[in-house]
């Protein structure tokens, strides 16, 4: 695997993963041959819209299909041990303890019975041998690092209690009680206001530097990828379309999956002028793939690609023009013309003239 | 709370009142003339016209209201009417207050009455809950942690043919078969549970699980079905996330958020049985309460009929505030007021 690379043994290694749902209309391919490396204190971004399969890809690094009747091929190597080989009780002792994961909506993921401490306290008995009274003590620390305030008299408090961005840091506690190397957050700011947005992001970059954790945080939001994000991998209909260096990636996309998803972002800060473009069309069915590049529907620009490529052959994920640490999945010979000349004087007219001045 | 349950007391005995004037009226507009049942066939005029003013039927509605209402309150004498009483001494008949009234046909206060046959209905709902709760969780749970398998199928189609069955036919059939014809048990009676456990648990058993069937097979579907709504739920993939056992996930975790709803359902289909239950008190000749209130209507005795109405209202009112105190307690977002 050609990815971006760091120093020493990346902890987790996706080689080709296959998650395959038999339904009776057939085989839904939820994520299919998708490769990616995390390694410690890293964050790597995924991100797509609804149904791209990036949140299955996780769950998969999770176990969680371990005795469900989904079909999983490929490799999952976390530190060393491929999860997909492990049984489901050898997996059971993995989660929460060498992997965990933040939810999405807290609200929904915390069990409206038990008190937030009583979540967090079983979370780290699973795993420890430890008394009651000590996990209760390790909870209480816990909800302070994460900055919950009176943490002492909160752990008893249920989760319809606290407000949401408090739930998602008590979610962020649990997550992290075992003290995992490796932290899957879902979408972990989807249902928050945007300020308590920002400060769970914060929470999870400090926290990351404290354990030296790496971090997968899947979103839909480019916005949450900009401030995390060490690398990011933009996934659609279950494969990744385009992997990099965020830097790298934000600036120069290359693929019009990701250009589509940068025209979407709307800017509270920046020119009025610039567009809001939505990318037409809906996410393809997974049952029925389309033909050649899976996203050639939905395409703007398939008539720039010699013949009928785009729709007859599937593109590789390759490198492109710009060096072997950028990886595309497109068939476009001369994106990042296409990408100066066209996207960005839509989306971002003020940052054209920037780069014309500085004689880009 | 305390505030909220003294609320829910109040409203509860004013329906109370309404319905036992409700009941009243129902029976005034019905025509009959509980009179001429309590008489007998061969009755003169003047013995009918007695029979009523020994009744207190000859008195307006309004008034046999107000009777029925001060009697439950301060207690009453019968018969009725005052000189009547004075007549025949020895036959009157005093009801302690919180009196329901005397039935004629037993010659008895109805609160006598109902003690008497009370227990017999509140064994029978008892036992038949307990068994309906158990078996509609455990084999509701079994479906559900199985679902599309065989086990599941079958038991989803037992639960379809139990409640198909009219409890009348059910009943019938294992008192002719198990009771009768294999002698597996004897043949059902009525033991008081403080005289004789044992006697009472085998009198009891085939009665409990004839009513207790219907339910069962009600509450294995809506277990199932809560239990496949819970899985899906984000919390039990938090709970899996974690690196619970199935056990604990299962255990705790998903029968938790199970509980809830049935705890609810079922304390409300428990306060409907305990006032009696019809038919399978008849089918095991059963003296409870169910089969005294049919003979009530039939008998057209009005102070009896009433007795059981309030009864029975009485229990499901009360239930309620329970069930609704009890939710409080489970389910640690609900807040009353």
């Amino acid at each position: 695997m050609a990815g971006p690379a760091g120093s020493g043994a990346p902890l987790l290694v996706v080689k080709d993963l296959k998650v395959h749902f038999p339904t009776s209309d057939g085989v839904v391919k939820a994520v299919d041959g998708l490769s990616y490396t995390v390694e410690r204190g890293k964050t790597l971004g995924i991100v797509g819209e609804s149904g791209s399969g990036k949140s299955v890809s996780s769950s998969a690094i999770m176990g969680l299909f371990h005795g469900t009747n989904a079909q999983l091929a490929g490799q999952i190597i976390l530190d060393g041990t491929d999860v997909l080989t492990l049984s489901e009780n050898e997996m059971r002792k993995l989660r929460g303890r060498d992997v965990a994961m933040i939810f999405q909506d807290p609200l929904s993921a915390l069990h409206p019975y038990y008190t937030v401490g009583a979540q967090i306290i079983e979370a780290y008995r699973v795993h420890s041998d430890v008394s009651k009274k000590v996990a209760r003590r390790r909870a209480i620390e816990l909800l302070d690092r994460v900055g919950i305030p009176q943490p002492d008299r909160r752990v008893d408090d249920y989760p319809h209690q606290f407000s949401g961005g408090m739930r998602q840091r008590a979610m962020i506690a649990m997550g992290l009680v075992n003290d995992p190397a490796m932290l899957i957050a879902d979408e972990p700011t989807t249902a928050l206001d945007v300020t308590v947005q920002a400060q769970i992001l914060d929470l999870l970059q400090d926290l990351q530097r404290e354990f030296n954790s790496a971090i997968i945080i899947i979103t839909h939001d480019l916005g949450v990828i900009a401030e995390v994000a060490d690398e990011v991998l933009v996934m659609y209909a279950g494969r990744a379309v385009e992997y990099g260096k965020t830097s790298e990636i934000l600036t120069h996309p290359e693929m019009p999956y990701t250009w589509g998803l940068l025209s979407s972002v709307p800017d509270v800060t920046g020119d009025t002028s610039a567009k809001l473009i939505p990318i037409p069309g809906n996410p393809p069915s997974l049952l029925n793939p389309p033909s050649g590049c899976h996203f050639h529907p939905r395409c703007a620009f398939t008539d720039k690609v010699a013949g009928d490529l785009c729709r007859t052959t599937a593109p590789e994920l390759a490198p492109g023009s710009r060096g072997s640490a950028h990886l595309k999945r497109c068939h476009l010979p001369d994106p990042e013309t296409i990408y100066q000349t066209e996207i960005l004087p839509e989306i971002a007219p003020d940052l054209v003239e920037v780069l014309a001045e500085e004689g880009h | 709370m305390f505030a909220y349950t003294i609320r829910r007391i109040i409203s509860g005995s004013l329906l109370l009142i309404v319905m036992s004037m409700v009941t009243f009226l129902l029976f005034y507009a019905s025509t009959s003339h509980p009179e001429r049942y309590a008489c007998g066939q061969k009755c003169t005029p003047a013995q009918l016209e007695l029979t009523r003013k020994a009744l207190g039927y000859d008195k307006p509605l309004v008034e046999q209201w107000g009777k029925f209402a001060r009697g439950f309150v301060m207690g009453r004498d019968f018969p009725d009417n005052a000189e009547l009483r004075k007549a025949q001494p020895d036959q009157v008949i005093h009801c302690d207050p919180g009196c329901l009234g005397l039935s004629y046909t037993y010659t008895s206060t109805v609160n006598k009455l109902l003690k008497e046959k009370l227990p017999v209905s509140i064994s029978l709902a008892l036992a038949a809950y307990v068994l309906w709760i158990m078996g509609g969780v455990i084999l509701g749970v079994t479906a559900a942690l199985n679902k599309g398998k065989l086990i599941d199928r079958s038991i989803v189609a037992l639960a379809l043919v139990a409640f198909a069955f009219p409890t009348f036919f059910i009943g019938l059939l294992f008192l002719k078969f198990v009771a009768i014809k294999w002698g597996v048990v004897k043949v059902p009676q009525y033991t008081p549970l403080m005289d004789n456990p044992w006697a009472w648990a085998t009198g009891m058993i085939l009665p409990a699980i004839t009513l207790a069937l219907v339910y069962m097979a009600g509450y294995i579907r809506m277990t199932r079905a809560f239990v496949l709504e819970t899985l899906t739920e984000d919390y039990i993939r938090t709970a899996r996330a974690k690196g619970l056992t199935k056990r604990k996930v299962i255990g705790k975790h998903t029968l938790r958020a199970v509980l809830t709803p049935l705890v609810t359902l079922s304390g409300l289909d428990l306060a409907g049985l305990l006032g009696g239950t019809i038919i399978t008190e008849k089918v095991f000749n059963f003296n409870g309460v169910g089969k005294m209130s049919v003979d009530a209507i039939q008998r057209h005795d009005l102070s009896l009929v009433v007795g059981i109405v309030l009864l029975v209202a009485a229990i499901v009112i009360i239930a309620n505030i329970i069930v609704d105190l009890l939710y409080a307690v489970i389910d640690p977002r609900v807040r009353l007021g």
